[in-house]
């Protein structure tokens, strides 16, 4: 990563290492390729500094976050898409299969429409709510984990994505 | 459009992201076969450059999704798929 400076290189290790730990607690895997990793951080951070939210370094943010939530990294499309092909999008995350070599990273098809196609998406989501319940169901967007409580929790329990990504579920 | 010199045997232009790991790999991969080619990281423009490079992007690849190398003002190619481009490209 030649164009990165000393104190870049310093921040991406910091986040490197940061970020190998928290995965791993939580069950997830980073790509095993320490250097294109390290590269994928890089441009988190590029898009942390210029847009204030770390979006995925492969698709092309708008620059407005409530726009882009969805590709807050980890994004929303993440788990689906390491189910499907063993890799996220940008293949920061792998499977286990691809994290112990037994299946190779690709690049793979973007999950996500065209922002009409998502806003209707997301007008049918919350068409049937049912609101007879004692406390509203959150689920969390990046990793589907479900709590019946007043508000979303700061941050989830099990993949650390932050209270904005939560929708009501029922 | 950025031009990198090299055999110019077929017309490449590549939209890419500066952050992109793929969009990278790709741009590697063109450097590597010697081939001269037009690219554009759009994350580093703004306004209406920006807009307009989406409007031509829109037309071989509605989803505007990164790396799209056209070849040959015929095709696209999502993805960074090494294969495919050196074939697409008669490598």
């Amino acid at each position: 990563m030649n164009e990165h400076n000393q104190t870049d290189r310093k921040n991406i290790d910091d986040f490197f290492e940061k970020l190998s730990k928290e995965t791993r607690l939580i069950g997830y895997y980073l790509n095993p390729d320490v250097e294109f990793t390290k590269a994928l951080i890089g441009g988190l951070i590029t898009n942390q500094k210029r847009y204030g939210y770390a979006s995925c370094p492969c698709r092309l943010a708008s620059g407005n976050k409530t726009e882009d939530l969805d590709i807050i990294c980890p994004c929303d499309y993440r788990d689906q898409d390491i189910d499907e092909y063993g890799v996220c999008y940008c293949a920061l995350y792998v499977s286990s299969a691809v994290f112990n070599g037994e299946k190779k990273a690709v690049s793979i098809p973007d999950r996500r429409m065209p922002a009409k196609e998502r806003s209707a998406g997301n007008a049918q989501t919350h068409a049937g709510i049912i609101s007879s319940l004692p406390y509203p169901i959150w689920r969390c967007k990046v990793c589907g984990y479900l709590c019946a409580r007043e508000h979303p929790p700061e941050v989830c329990p099990i993949c650390r994505a932050e209270k904005e990504r939560f929708e009501i579920f029922v | 459009m950025k031009h990198i010199d090299g055999n110019e045997r077929t017309k490449l232009s590549l939209y890419a992201l500066s952050t992109c790991i793929w969009c990278k790999m790709t741009k590697k991969l063109l450097n590597d076969l010697g081939l001269g080619y037009d690219y554009v990281d759009m994350d580093n423009l703004d306004g209406e450059e920006k807009e307009k490079a989406l409007e031509d992007l829109k037309r071989w690849n509605p989803k505007c999704s990164f790396p799209s190398l056209i070849i040959n003002d015929e095709k696209c190619i999502v993805g960074y798929d090494e294969k495919k481009i050196k074939e697409t490209i008669g490598l």
